[in-house]
């Protein structure tokens, strides 16, 4: 086998973290899937993987939806631009 | 003081009503924390109202509001991105020698006992998943949630943060390798 398709544990979990958002290359699937073959460490990681990717996919929603400014913190602003504004059109 | 060329004014006072909900939505969308958002959309008013005369009138009042509020961000992240004194995470693997790149032998992956045929998901689990990701270092947070949440395409998360993709990937490979230690250490070594 060419020495281009080894790669290390470092490298290979790298690139299995690409495939989880469909992002590596189709070399680097291969080299990854090689790899794979021969290590079971990254054969655990690359299956914990997968599962940690369905449990974002479940769990990890848009948390921020919901997240606004209230009214107070909007008028503290407008309070402090509007020292702002005075400040600049003095001088 | 640069001409203005475009019809376009600034009107400072109207500001707030206008553009505080969104400038904040973008913002929150992007740091994930409410008064950290709430400082960057004041600091954009603060930096347009002292750049005012360099507004030549040509983009809208919003767009304009916009740009600043994207440097803002870019700086908040280099910001975060070299705040020293804070413990860097250890990489899982041999950093030189014959085994470089190899796993360390006490972070190897444990069994996880079949996790995927247990149904354990449940709000227990949902709880260890939160907490692990409010453990990342902020900087690896940002990108991570951008990605992983908010689905942006590699490209756009690099623009906006001025990060090569490269960058981008070893980031992301740092977010998920701790991810995965902490998931096994606070659930399935229980």
């Amino acid at each position: 086998m060419s020495k281009k398709f080894m790669i290390s544990c470092d490298e290979a979990t790298t690139i299995c973290d690409k495939t989880q958002y469909g992002e590596a290359t189709w070399m680097e699937r291969v080299k990854l899937n090689f790899h794979l073959m021969l290590c079971k460490h990254c054969r655990a990681y690359s299956m914990q993987n997968n599962y940690i990717s369905r449990l974002l996919s479940k769990y990890l929603h848009d948390s921020c939806e919901n997240d606004h400014l209230i009214d107070k913190e909007k008028h503290e602003l407008e309070e402090k631009l509007k020292i702002h504004i005075k400040d600049i059109s003095k001088n | 003081m640069p001409k203005k060329t475009g019809k376009n004014i600034l009107q400072p006072d109207k500001w707030v009503s206008l553009y505080a909900d969104y400038l904040f939505n973008y913002a929150i969308t992007r740091v994930n924390d409410h008064d950290i958002a709430k400082d960057l959309v004041q600091e954009t008013f603060f930096s347009g109202l002292k750049g005012k005369d360099n507004f030549r009138g040509e983009a809208t009042e919003k767009t304009w509001l916009i740009s600043i509020l994207k440097r803002k961000i870019i700086d908040y992240y280099r910001k975060i991105n070299s705040a020293k004194g804070k413990k860097e995470v250890r990489m899982p693997f041999y950093q030189d020698g014959e085994k470089e790149g190899s796993w360390l032998e006490e972070n190897v992956p444990q069994n996880w006992n079949n996790e995927a045929d247990k149904k354990i998901e449940n709000e227990e689990l949902k709880s260890v998943l939160d907490l692990c990701i409010d453990h990342l270092p902020e900087k690896h947070r940002m990108v991570f949630l951008l990605k992983t949440q908010r689905n942006f395409e590699t490209e756009e998360i690099c623009n906006e943060l001025g990060i090569s993709s490269s960058n981008l990937w070893v980031i992301i490979h740092r977010a998920r390798l701790q991810l995965r230690e902490c998931i096994e250490n606070n659930w399935f070594k229980k």
